[in-house]
């Protein structure tokens, strides 16, 4: 028999006077941010100096979950607002929470300087073809011809292959995985977040209620099972190679895991030489 | 220590201030005329331990100062006017999440690109208004290098004080006029730190204040803090759906700056004891006007100079006050009239008077010195 | 030389703790369970959904993976691993 319980272990981590979260049934943030949390219990991150940050939409609600300095900013914000917060306090861990719309489209600009400049920090994506919140748009991540509410007769427009741009940009760690590959992402978070430098996990995940309702996976359940058959895993290939389409496979692994200076340790470094 | 003489241009002056404030921080993004601020912050703050960013953009420049005043430090970001614009966005959310911030904006000449390297001093309103919502912030204008070092250390005391982002609103004359500077000695310089909880992190409430402004926990101090730029309760949480907590927060966002108005307060006045005629200036164009004074008191005529050094909170009752005793005010400044609307709105239309300049020269003071003559015999 | 043989395989065996008014009847635990020991309740929660159950079958037993505590959305399911039999060492 099963056992009726009351609470989970990690509760601990949430701000559980909040749970249930807002999230529809379905939906991948609850899980992506499960594994986020079960990776952090197998780091030995001190929790007092782990920050959240999260910009706006679905995802950036995650901030508001986690029970740690955490700060929801505005829409696209939360990669520079994550910099400040970093170089001014360079004890923190600090990690951008946020979807593919927030940091791609309206905050694409912040996320490709960040990267190039190796801020050390951490961001996952969860990249879920659209923007959710607010009803099933166009993101930049919809794959050509899939239906969103401001696409009716099917996107026209090319996407972006998020790692790809991560991997161009200069990040030193860059992962993609489905929110059904629970252990091989926790894995990831873990390695990302022990990553010095802007490490990035990418992960695909249902949007059941604004993405699937409008091509043909009204479930999350469904999305999950179409995951199953179309993941292909290709570690350490060119990100550049890992475009996602409308009914293809889905590339999945870990592509860049390397090492480069990163502006935290250069300016401080510039600070110890300027007050000689 | 020993006070010290410097000839220092208004940005450099803004610069040095925001050092001696305890600015550790600064994020920016160059534009004319306010770059030298940048310049001068890369050359200087690493000397005093502090971090200088060049951001890719003002949406990233205002950003990253929120989240490094998260992170502790006094933060600071310098621009114009296109930058202004684009800053606005996190300016609502530095006002809704009460993050101390100090953002100079060096007023060229606009709309959109405008005279980049010319005078203006028309984004009087959009430092009050330029982010949706209802919200107030501080902003202070400088008038001389001197005053671009004095108002930078205030801005910061005030944005610590208050809790609220701090405009300090100098203007390219201002800014690139070089003039002697006094550095004071530094215990005689007032500095102000943001107040601190002093209860265990469980009794905390980041967004419960006695007096206005709650007590600010930082990141890593231990009080999981949650901050949002949606509607808040008291202890931080997001309630977007209550009417009630909409309506106590953005209350107290306002009231804490509309009832500190006279604490805020910072006027200079100059010839006004015996004053029928009150010209009302601040900036560069209250130099302009401070010399009309001169020149027209010695030719007769009872007029005196109202400077506002805090611009905003706008004061009001001060305004209110002085409409009994004088007869006109003209408000000189350059721009169409924005002063001017805060100034009909507390001594009516008819006593109100504008030499307006629409931007890229400064007002000279035989100009206003007409004004004063024509407006004296009631033309 | 040395073998090492076990005298019997034991694989390993998890208790199913379920919050069951947490739970949005996504069905992910069910579906994906590496064993198969999960399955749709007929109760309703306090949401309205279908919490699920273990399927009571000898066959179908919680080898205490966790996956299911892992992809659950709602931090409504997590399992705790029982107590190990140690292998006994054959000379």
């Amino acid at each position: 028999m099963e056992i009726e319980a009351k609470s989970h272990p990690l509760d601990r981590y949430l701000r559980a006077d909040r749970i249930p979260h807002i999230w529809c049934p379905g939906c991948g943030l609850g899980t992506v941010l499960n594994c986020f949390l079960h990776a952090l219990e197998e780091t030995d991150i001190d929790l007092k100096n782990l920050a959240v940050v999260s910009g706006i939409g679905c995802t950036g609600r995650v901030a508001g979950y986690i029970n740690v300095d955490s700060y929801h900013t505005t829409h696209g914000r939360a990669v520079p607002f994550a910099t400040g917060l970093k170089l001014a306090n360079p004890k923190l861990k600090v990690v951008v929470f946020s979807g593919d719309g927030d940091l791609f489209a309206i905050g694409g600009n912040h996320f490709i300087h960040a990267a190039r400049r190796n801020i050390d920090m951490t961001v996952i994506c969860v990249n879920n073809y659209n923007y959710g919140m607010t009803g099933g748009q166009l993101g930049p991540t919809t794959p050509l011809e899939a239906r969103a509410t401001t696409a009716p007769y099917g996107n026209i427009e090319h996407p972006f292959n998020l790692c790809h741009v991560a991997a161009a940009s200069g990040a030193v760690y860059v992962a993609r995985w489905t929110s059904l590959h629970v252990r091989r992402l926790k894995e990831s978070m873990k390695e990302a977040l022990n990553k010095k430098g802007f490490s990035f996990v990418e992960i695909i995940a249902p949007c059941p209620t604004a993405f699937g309702r409008r091509n043909k996976e009204p479930t999350g359940l469904e999305t999950l099972k179409y995951y199953k058959e179309h993941s292909v895993i290709k570690h350490g290939i060119d990100p550049a190679e890992a475009d996602i389409e409308m009914g293809g496979d889905i590339v999945v692994g870990k592509f860049v895991d390397i090492e480069k200076p990163t502006f935290d340790e250069a300016v401080h470094e510039l600070i110890k030489k300027a007050r000689k | 220590m020993k006070k010290q003489i410097k000839f220092y241009s208004g940005n450099i002056a803004a610069a040095e201030g925001a050092l001696v404030a305890g600015c550790r921080f600064f994020a920016g993004y160059p534009i004319t005329p306010s770059s030298e601020i940048a310049e001068h912050m890369a050359l200087r703050l690493p000397q005093v331990g502090g971090v200088f960013i060049q951001m890719e953009d003002e949406l990233a420049s205002m950003a990253a100062i929120l989240g490094a005043s998260w992170g502790g430090a006094k933060s600071m970001t310098a621009t114009s006017g296109p930058g202004f614009s684009l800053m606005q966005e996190n300016i609502g959310l530095g006002a809704m999440t009460e993050t101390p911030c100090v953002v100079i904006n060096v007023q060229r000449a606009g709309p959109s690109t405008g005279m980049p390297t010319l005078v203006g001093q028309a984004d009087v309103m959009q430092a009050r208004w330029g982010s949706h919502g209802d919200y107030e912030i501080i902003a202070l204008s400088p008038f001389s290098p001197q005053e671009c070092f004095d108002l930078t250390i205030k801005a910061f005391n005030l944005a610590e004080e208050y809790r609220v982002p701090v405009i300090v609103l100098m203007d390219e004359s201002v800014g690139h006029m070089f003039e002697k500077v006094v550095i004071p000695p530094k215990d005689k310089i007032k500095i102000v730190e943001r107040k601190k909880p002093t209860v265990p992190p469980e009794k905390y409430m980041p967004y419960k204040a006695e007096d206005f402004v709650p007590e600010m926990a930082c990141a890593g101090e231990g009080y999981n803090v949650h901050v949002t730029g949606l509607t808040h309760d008291e202890k931080g949480y997001p309630q977007a759906t209550d009417p009630e907590v909409q309506d106590r927060l953005v209350r107290r966002l306002c009231d804490k700056i509309r009832k500190n108005e006279k604490k805020l307060r910072d006027i200079e006045e100059y010839e006004m004891d015996d004053a029928e005629i009150a010209i009302v200036s601040f900036g560069i164009s209250a130099r302009s006007s401070k010399a009309a004074v001169r020149f027209a008191r010695q030719h007769g005529y009872k007029v005196g100079l109202i400077r506002l050094k805090t611009i905003w909170p706008f004061p009001d009752e001060y305004f209110e006050k002085l409409a009994d005793e004088i007869k006109k005010f003209v408000v000189v400044e350059i721009n169409y009239g924005q002063i001017k609307l805060e100034v009909e709105r507390n001594v009516g239309r008819e006593k109100t008077h504008l030499l307006p300049k629409m931007g890229g020269e400064i007002h000279k003071p035989e100009e206003i010195y007409r004004k004063i003559k024509e407006v004296y015999n009631g033309n | 030389m040395k073998y090492w043989v076990k005298k019997e395989l034991k694989p390993p065996h998890g208790k199913v703790y379920i919050i069951k008014d947490r739970c949005k009847g996504c069905g992910f635990c069910i579906e994906f369970c590496p064993q198969g020991v999960l399955q749709e309740s007929e109760e309703f929660n306090a949401k309205g959904y279908h919490p699920p159950k273990l399927v009571e079958t000898d066959d179908k037993k919680c080898i205490g993976c966790g996956f299911c505590s892992l992809i659950c959305p709602e931090f409504a399911i997590h399992i705790e691993k029982e107590e190990e039999e140690k292998d006994e060492k054959a000379d």
